[in-house]
């Protein structure tokens, strides 16, 4: 835990803990919750170092019991504190799946209650996780309205859309990609930063055709934009950042200026964002396109642990690449 | 309750296989050759060894985590173990999964999932098809202090009492789940407290005592062939290595450690049977010797089997035939 006076490169896990760090010094409100992020910083060691600095009450220590934190983490927020509920994997946020859906979700619709609170849910594949360790779970919670999702896929995002999830007034589902924790580093500026909720960024500016993803498949698409570049292929990459609000405009407006579009995640195919957002394409993009909308994700299994079946189920920069061309020559 | 000489000496070569496959396993996992995680069951062998070594065949054990014994016993070879951790096709979910999340319906052994607690109400559930039925089967499962922290594992509970169906649930209570100790994961000092509630028989044991463990689940699954409902078993114990291989546990004090290092399982089943005359240094020795060499042939059948590929991931999602079962 480092606090921020100069620009500085950090991980993208450094980023978590920094915007964690700045937002409870800044609002005695804000307090963490959740199994062994005390004396021992948590499974990924995000909150090392907190409990001392902040106590064990706004670093709270708590029993197995992902409902009970969640629930917790509501009624807490309805009475004016802002929790951060940590899971220790995204996995085990089936657990608390009602109090998030029913109970948090639907409270301000229903009586104007609102729940301000974030829950950081560590997921994605590529770390040998298997099916329970690697889980991307974000659609089944697009699917809720009355959340908010976010999936940040560098560095400076994971720290401002943190910020941004911390000081909005609805519950936000943060997720923040084990496979970048390490492998994702960025010089972030020293002053406070935030990255708006419901904004995606062109994370590469193409003229060919538009890629539109988030998350570790961010990467994914770079990687096959620098390789199609030296054929010539010019590839758009549209980082979604927020799953739930989407950025319609964004990805219209890409869209509608390459014409053709690849949509791409890590979580499996059917009924994932991807759905969404190339029925979205299909309804407001169709007279502007010029290929059929493709999908690129992961199959409808769950996720395999031998290292040659997750290397068959990740989607990779190679699959991209096969996509992009055959685009282009349609 | 007496033990038998044949029984002790099983249960004992079982405490030795189960620490051998989890040393060897944790040796390859040092060596950079497993690519998932390794939760040993270290000093808490006696606890899934001895319940299993309780069941009949056509029983059911639902373990978790710490129960590599259970596997052993209910005949998941050590070889199959070992191609389990290292992905390969002959592990018993074919790569799909790792560590000890396997089973087998055949061999009459639940394979659990990570979320846990989520094992208790599916073993109530294989306990409700006993009865529904009219059959004499059981089901044991187990879980950690943690694990009874959440709400699946009140809800089985519950479940099983008030229709006392045939299943026994064992607690290995090892003090910490993760770095959480015990006291801010409950309230009470004794798990079993919690089976007061549900107005379910509880008893405490020594966890690292293989031989009570395993009469204490006889005399538990007797009662529940009878039709007299589910026990609660608490079984005291140290989890004496990280959560995973890869927590060196600073959390835990050392002093804790030393302390039950002596009470360790083995240590104390060879005092056991050198006391009640079944066995001499001699005989010990030969069981080591035994479980060394399955050791090496398990080592050896998991290196030589192929790795899946990649399109095996297809397979498998829905079910075309159905297991037949051990009816
Ligand atoms: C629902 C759920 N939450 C969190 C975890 C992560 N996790 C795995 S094991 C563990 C601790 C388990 O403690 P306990 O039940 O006491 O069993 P032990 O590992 O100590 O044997 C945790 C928190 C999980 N597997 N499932």
């Amino acid at each position: 835990m480092m606090t921020t006076a100069v620009a500085h490169e950090v991980t993208y896990l450094e980023a978590i803990s920094e915007a964690l760090d700045e937002e409870m010094s800044q609002d005695e409100r804000v307090f963490l919750l959740g199994e062994d992020i005390g004396p021992y910083g948590g499974a990924f060691r995000i909150t090392e170092g907190f409990q001392e600095k902040y106590g064990e009450w706004r670093v709270f220590d708590t029993p197995l019991s992902e409902s009970g934190i969640v629930g917790a983490a509501i009624g807490a927020a309805m009475m004016g504190m802002r929790p951060i509920v940590e899971m220790q994997f995204a996995d085990f946020i089936s657990c608390a799946f009602d109090q998030i859906t029913e109970m948090a979700a639907k409270n301000h619709y229903r009586w104007g209650a609102a729940v301000p609170m974030v829950i950081r849910a560590p997921y994605g594949g590529g770390v040998h996780g298997g099916p329970f360790h690697s889980v991307c779970p974000e659609a089944w919670f697009f699917h809720t309205p009355g959340l908010k999702l976010v999936a940040p896929s560098t560095a400076y995002d994971a720290k401002g859309l943190l910020k941004s999830a911390i000081r909005d007034n609805n519950p936000v589902l943060y997720f923040e990609h084990k496979f970048l924790y390490r492998r994702v580093k960025e010089t972030l500026p020293p002053e406070d930063f935030f990255v708006p909720i419901g904004e995606a960024e062109i994370k590469r500016k193409g003229r060919d055709l538009s890629v539109i993803t988030y998350g570790a498949m961010v990467h994914i698409a770079l990687e096959a934009a620098e390789q199609l570049d030296q054929e010539g292929i010019d590839l758009e990459v549209v980082d979604l950042r927020t799953l739930s609000p989407l950025d319609r405009h964004t990805i219209v407006d890409s869209v509608g200026k390459t014409s053709k579009v690849i949509v791409l995640h890590e979580a499996t195919k059917t009924g994932g964002i991807g759905a969404e957002i190339s029925a979205l394409l299909a309804e407001e993009c169709f007279s502007s396109l010029d290929a059929p909308i493709l999908r690129i994700a992961a199959p409808d299994t769950p996720v395999p642990y031998s290292p040659p079946l997750e290397e068959f189920f990740l989607p990779k920069a190679r699959d991209v690449i096969a996509a992009a061309r055959q685009l282009v020559a349609y | 309750m007496e033990i038998s000489k044949p029984e002790f000496l099983q249960l004992y070569y079982y405490l030795l296989l189960t620490r051998a496959v989890e040393e060897r396993v944790t040796v390859l996992y040092r060596q950079g050759r497993i690519a998932g995680g390794v939760y040993t069951s270290h000093g808490m062998e006696a606890i899934s060894v001895g319940y299993a070594c309780a069941l009949q065949s056509d029983d059911i054990a639902a373990p978790f985590h710490r129960d590599m014994g259970a596997f052993l016993v209910r005949g998941i070879t050590p070889g199959e173990i070992v191609a389990q951790y290292l992905g390969k096709r002959t592990g018993p979910t074919k790569g799909k999964d790792g560590n000890v999340h396997l089973g087998d319906l055949n061999r009459g052994i639940f394979a659990f999932v990570s979320h846990l607690a989520d094992n208790l109400p599916v073993a109530v559930g294989a306990a409700l098809a006993f009865k529904l039925r009219g059959e004499s089967r059981v089901v044991v499962t187990n879980t950690g202090d943690g694990g009874t922290s959440r709400g699946d594992f009140h809800e089985a509970l519950n479940l099983a009492s008030v229709r006392k169906l045939p299943v026994i649930f064992f607690c290995n209570n090892n003090q910490y789940a993760y770095s959480t100790p015990l006291h801010h994961q409950m309230a009470i000092q004794d798990v079993v407290e919690r089976a007061k509630a549900y107005a379910i028989p509880g008893e405490i044991v020594d966890g690292n005592d293989v031989a009570a463990i395993y009469l204490m689940a006889q005399s538990a699954i007797q009662r529940a062939r009878a039709g007299g409902g589910p026990t609660f078993i608490e079984c005291k114990t140290m989890r004496m290595h990280g959560h995973s291989e890869h927590d060196s546990a600073k959390y835990v004090p050392r002093e804790l450690l030393e302390e039950w290092k002596k009470k360790d399982p083995i240590l104390k089943a060879e005092q056991s049977l050198k006391q009640l005359g079944y066995v001499d240094d001699v005989e010990l020795l030969e069981v080591r010797k035994r479980v060394e060499k399955d050791i090496e042939a398990a080592v050896e059948f998991a290196e030589q089997s192929p790795l899946p590929e990649g399109p095996e991931t297809l397979e498998g999602v829905y079910a075309e035939t159905l297991v037949e079962v051990l009816a």
